[in-house]
């Protein structure tokens, strides 16, 4: 192993590491409040939202981030539909990251038990007021370490992102090693670069599912 | 009857096609506590939960004092401000603590100030025994303390009327009695209520009229001393009979 190339080119990584974390944080951000939307507009049945949103996570979770990414850079401008590379990026992440969220997001309000909502309801909260205080801090109790999988789901996908000629971590290693050869040391700076923005992230995900379960939620089994 | 404050005309709900109340009219006065009582699956438990809309009926009207509540969909959770309901099963908002369980529907359904709620609260608390729960989580009390904070939070919310769903069927037998004498003193201090119950002696302690209901119908409407001790029609007497067993043990 060539130490000193490692030291020397940490710089490069360090840029891959910004972008793969920039537009990640980013389409992870977007997509928890599309999935939000879209599994609102079901939860309350709102009518041809609903559709549209079941089509849509459909579409989006069964297609590869591969495919929309093209579609979104090569299809869309043949229609005259043009957005930078930056823009699909963030586009092509959202669209597959809300779709999974708003699965995430659906998982935990059916684990809410339906006599909460008509509680609720008895006390005189709007169906508005009842989701935010009743059933939605219970359902994300429950859904956070679906959620905390799609982040980090997300943030790998960004690998494919070279595809639309940005400088993430993956291009960055990519081009190091066509341009210098030195297969192993870019590989072994690349798999590191990635554990080190994610594996936080793990640790993260682990202390706040044991916060919520330790805060007294989860109180179901006590009937 | 013009001092009724709910007036139940005629309804009915079926549920796929099964008649759960074929054709129910009940009228409530102030201060009075009606006391439903039947085998169960009679349509009580659905009768409680029509009144408050938890269930659409099929036809009939139902109005709370000049408010048709019936048919009501946009204005539904104005109309719940005013019925406080109480379920067997508690259903206390696990994720929070007992106080906020009892402010959530003062505070943001009635909009009173948090600090005027949270004395009043406390004081009610008090009342029920459990002012030393107040800040703590939902999954830390029995049954029957948490049964007693729903009623506080329902009664918090100085509804018209209360209705209560067998609030005791979930809990041991000794703690049956500390939920229902809150029950007891809620009806001394003049709430008028609707209790749908499996506790006999309890239903004759507490009701001002006893109605017994049987295949979705009002099968007979009387006093408690009368209902418990002389029912008119055979169907309360053989309903009756199956709450008392026969010794074993011949003389």
């Amino acid at each position: 192993m060539d130490w000193s190339f490692i030291l020397a080119h940490i710089p490069d990584y360090l840029g891959g590491a910004w972008v793969t974390l920039g537009f990640g944080l980013c389409g992870v951000l977007c997509s928890l409040a599309l999935g939000l939307l879209c599994c609102l507009a079901r939860y309350f049945r709102v009518p041809v939202l609903r559709q549209a949103a079941a089509c849509y996570i459909e579409l989006a979770r069964n297609t590869p981030l591969l495919v929309q990414l093209f579609f979104l850079y090569a299809g869309l401008p043949r229609v005259g539909v043009l957005f930078s590379a930056e823009a699909c990026a963030v586009i092509g992440l959202t669209f597959l990251g809300g779709a999974y969220m708003a699965e995430a997001f659906r998982s935990g309000l059916e684990a809410v038990e339906p006599s909460q909502a008509e509680a609720g309801a008895c006390i005189g909260l709007t169906p508005a007021q009842n989701i935010r205080y009743v059933i939605f801090p219970q359902a994300l109790a429950t859904a956070v370490p679906a959620i905390f999988a799609n982040v980090i789901f997300l943030i790998k996908e960004t690998s494919v992102f070279s595809v639309l000629a940005l400088m993430d971590l993956m291009n960055v290693a990519d081009t190091l090693r066509t341009s210098g050869g030195r297969t192993v040391e870019v590989l072994f700076m690349l798999v590191a670069a990635y554990l080190l923005i994610l594996l936080p992230i793990s640790v993260l995900a682990t202390v706040v599912e044991r916060r919520l379960r330790y805060a007294g939620f989860g109180d179901q089994h006590s009937v | 009857m013009t001092d009724a404050i709910l007036r139940v005309q005629d309804i009915r709900k079926s549920f796929d096609g099964n008649g759960v109340l074929q054709g129910v009219s009940l009228d409530i006065r102030e201060g009075e506590v009606v006391v439903i009582v039947g085998p169960s699956g009679c349509g009580k438990s659905t009768l409680l939960r029509c009144i408050n809309g938890l269930e659409a009926i099929d036809s009939g009207e139902i109005w709370l004092r000049d408010e048709k509540i019936s048919g009501q969909t946009k204005n539904l959770h104005l109309v719940r401000q005013k019925i406080g309901m109480v379920f067997q099963s508690y259903d206390l908002f696990p994720h929070m603590k007992v106080m906020d369980n009892l402010l959530l529907g003062p505070t943001k359904a009635l909009n009173r100030p948090r600090q005027e709620a949270e004395a009043e609260a406390l004081e009610m608390l008090d009342r029920v025994g459990l002012k030393e729960k107040a800040y703590v989580f939902p999954r830390t009390l029995s049954g029957g303390q948490k049964q007693r904070v729903a009623l506080v939070r329902a009664m918090l919310m100085k509804p018209e009327i209360l209705l209560l769903d067998e609030i005791t069927a979930a809990l041991d037998p000794e703690m049956v009695s500390e939920v229902l004498n809150v029950v007891i003193d809620l009806a001394n201090s003049g709430m008028t209520m609707a209790i749908v119950t499996h506790e006999m002696r309890f239903a004759e302690a507490v009701a001002d009229r006893v109605v017994f209901i049987e295949d979705g119908l009002i099968v007979e409407e009387a006093p408690p001393e009368v209902f418990f001790h002389a029912p008119s029609t055979e169907r309360a007497q053989r309903f009756l009979q199956s709450f008392t067993y026969t010794s074993r043990r011949r003389p």
